[in-house]
């Protein structure tokens, strides 16, 4: 692989852009790999990559039944932080967040990973009490997070009310190396450094049967014909319950439609993350200045990638109450997302009833932070066979055995 | 925006006077239930990308609630009936198998 550089792109400005290199090659599918990953999303390309970084196992493919980053990972609002509540939720959300920090080096594609900083506002008593409680353990976890006041607010983002009839500002939770990054490059920037270690990535193949033998999986069947492989790893977020029922079992998940909008592109007014959770909204600015605005999931189950407007509605209603500046700005594009959510709103990182068979799956509104971490918790699950420290709490056994994870806090808003 | 007619009072209801309940006809275990059957009462959702069974209650209107069959594919609803039933009637079952031929739902005969 060529690498990109500045001296790259001094070459090729001589040479009309004549050198460039595909990012990832286009490969026939072998008849067999030692590991194939179902979804080409951030997590599947992640755990893929950690694979052969971390494990040295380089016989992989990726399947993706339609363009890679072409599911939530290319859908979602890009908001990254890492102040949950419960201490397994820290540890794998602060991991990812952490390697999102240097992960243009990693990978040699800038993911344009900028911590500018995610305020999540109390607008109520009871939501004071919690992000206290949450900086308070986010201190033993070792989290940097800070419970800030109104006045400090505004003046982190000026464009808030914080004195609206309705709820009030009465402080944030400030996590100050939280962010955003480019969605698309890091589903790009995996996908290049896996291709480069000789990983297959295949588009435009479905995964339409699981292959089981004495209870072990031994491969799929997929539009472009039967592949084998001794490993299986499912990560396909709001089609997992669809794959699991191939394995022949099911999953404690149900997949909605959540949406997301963005305005046309103003001059540059705010360079914090703020979700408004009482309200049920948030919102960000993009790099190209359009506000980046998502709001809550439908109630019913939904797998069209779109979702009702009633929600669109409540959203700006929301956010227009927060923001009372944004009142006239025109929206450009909605669209929609399949996500797969979880009774205790965390995710599954387990192995499952089929031998070598796994799942990563349930990052349901927020799992794009999660994309390193899980990805690295994943990869080291399917290389030694059982979960390891990270993955260990987030088995399906936990359902059956009542040790959820409750971060419906910590998700009160879906991002 | 989903139409769905309510088969307690008739209304053909918009999405907003309704509040969705999720998977319909799952079976409650009893005390003397396994794990397994507990945890599959609890957690363990169908979750189909096709025709599924749901509870909705009409919130915003008489209160009640009731069952559809719906896809979730398409969002096609097949029809709506009572929820003071085990399963769905047979006429539901025969619309979804007219369109759905190969259509399978759980132990469903
Ligand atoms: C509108 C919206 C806003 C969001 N905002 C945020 C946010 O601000 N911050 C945050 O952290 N998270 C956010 N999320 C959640 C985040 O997008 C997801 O949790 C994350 O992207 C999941 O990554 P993934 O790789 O698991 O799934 P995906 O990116 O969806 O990848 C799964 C892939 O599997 C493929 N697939 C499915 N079935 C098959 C099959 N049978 N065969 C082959 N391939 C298959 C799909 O085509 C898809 O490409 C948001 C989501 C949405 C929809
Ligand atoms: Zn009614």
């Amino acid at each position: 692989m060529r690498r990109y550089s500045a001296f790259a792109i001094a070459r090729e400005v001589l040479r009309h852009h004549q050198g460039w290199e595909r990012a990832w090659a286009k490969p026939e599918p072998r008849k067999q790999y030692d590991v194939i990953i179902v979804g080409a999303g951030g997590h599947g390309l992640a755990t893929a990559y950690y694979l052969g970084k971390n494990h040295g196992i380089t016989n992989v493919a990726v399947l993706e039944k339609g363009w890679l980053g072409g599911g939530n990972t290319g859908r979602n609002t890009t908001i990254i932080r890492s102040n949950y509540l419960q201490d397994p939720s820290a540890a794998i959300y602060e991991k990812a967040r952490s390697l999102y920090e240097t992960l243009s080096q990693d990978l040699n594609m800038n993911v344009m990973f900028s911590p500018r900083g995610v305020m999540m506002l109390a607008q109520t008593e009871h939501e004071v009490r919690g992000y206290v409680r949450t900086a308070h353990a986010n201190a033993l976890q070792g989290v940097q997070t800070e419970f800030i006041g109104p006045e400090r607010v505004k003046e982190l983002c000026p464009i808030i009310r914080i004195d609206g009839p309705r709820y009030p500002v009465l402080g944030a939770l400030w996590q100050a190396r939280g962010g955003t990054a480019r969605h698309d490059a890091v589903a790009w920037g995996y996908a290049r450094a896996c291709s480069d270690m000789g990983m297959h990535i295949i588009q435009k193949c479905e995964v339409t049967g699981i292959r089981t033998e004495g209870g072990n999986v031994t491969g799929v069947e997929t539009t472009r014909g039967p592949i084998g492989c001794s490993k299986l790893g499912l990560v396909a977020a709001g089609h997992s319950g669809v794959l699991a029922q191939m394995a022949g079992f099911r999953l404690p998940l149900e997949s909605v439609a959540l949406q997301a909008l963005v305005s046309e592109p103003i001059k540059p007014c705010m360079d914090v993350v703020v979700m408004a959770n009482t309200v049920h909204g948030y919102m960000s600015q993009s790099d190209k200045g359009e506000m980046v605005i998502g709001g809550g999931t439908d109630g019913f189950n939904n797998y069209t990638q779109r979702g009702s407007f009633h929600h669109i509605e409540e959203t700006v209603r929301a956010l227009v109450e927060t923001f009372p500046m944004i009142a006239r700005l025109k929206m450009l594009r909605q669209w929609g997302g399949i996500v797969d959510v979880t009774g205790d709103r965390s995710p599954i990182i387990s192995p499952t009833p089929v031998g070598g068979l796994f799942v990563n799956c349930g990052w349901g509104t927020g799992g794009f932070k999660a994309i390193p971490g899980g990805g690295w918790a994943t990869a080291e699950m399917i290389a030694k066979g059982a979960p390891g420290p990270l993955a260990a709490e987030f088995g399906l056994n936990r359902f059956r055995e009542g040790r959820f994870i409750d971060e419906s806090v910590a998700a009160g808003v879906a991002h | 925006m989903l139409l769905i007619t309510c088969p307690n009072c008739g209304v053909a209801a918009e999405e907003t006077e309704l509040h969705a309940g999720g998977e319909a006809h799952i079976t409650r275990f009893g005390p003397e239930a396994s794990e397994n059957d507990f945890e599959d009462y609890l957690f363990r959702r169908e979750n189909p990308r096709g025709v599924h069974f749901e509870r909705w209650r009409h919130a915003n209107g008489c209160g009640k609630w009731f069952h559809a069959a719906r896809c979730t594919a398409t969002l096609e609803v097949f029809g709506t009936y009572s929820a003071q039933t085990t399963e769905p009637p047979r006429e539901i079952l025969e619309t979804i198998r007219a369109k759905r031929p190969a259509w399978t739902w759980r132990d469903l005969k």
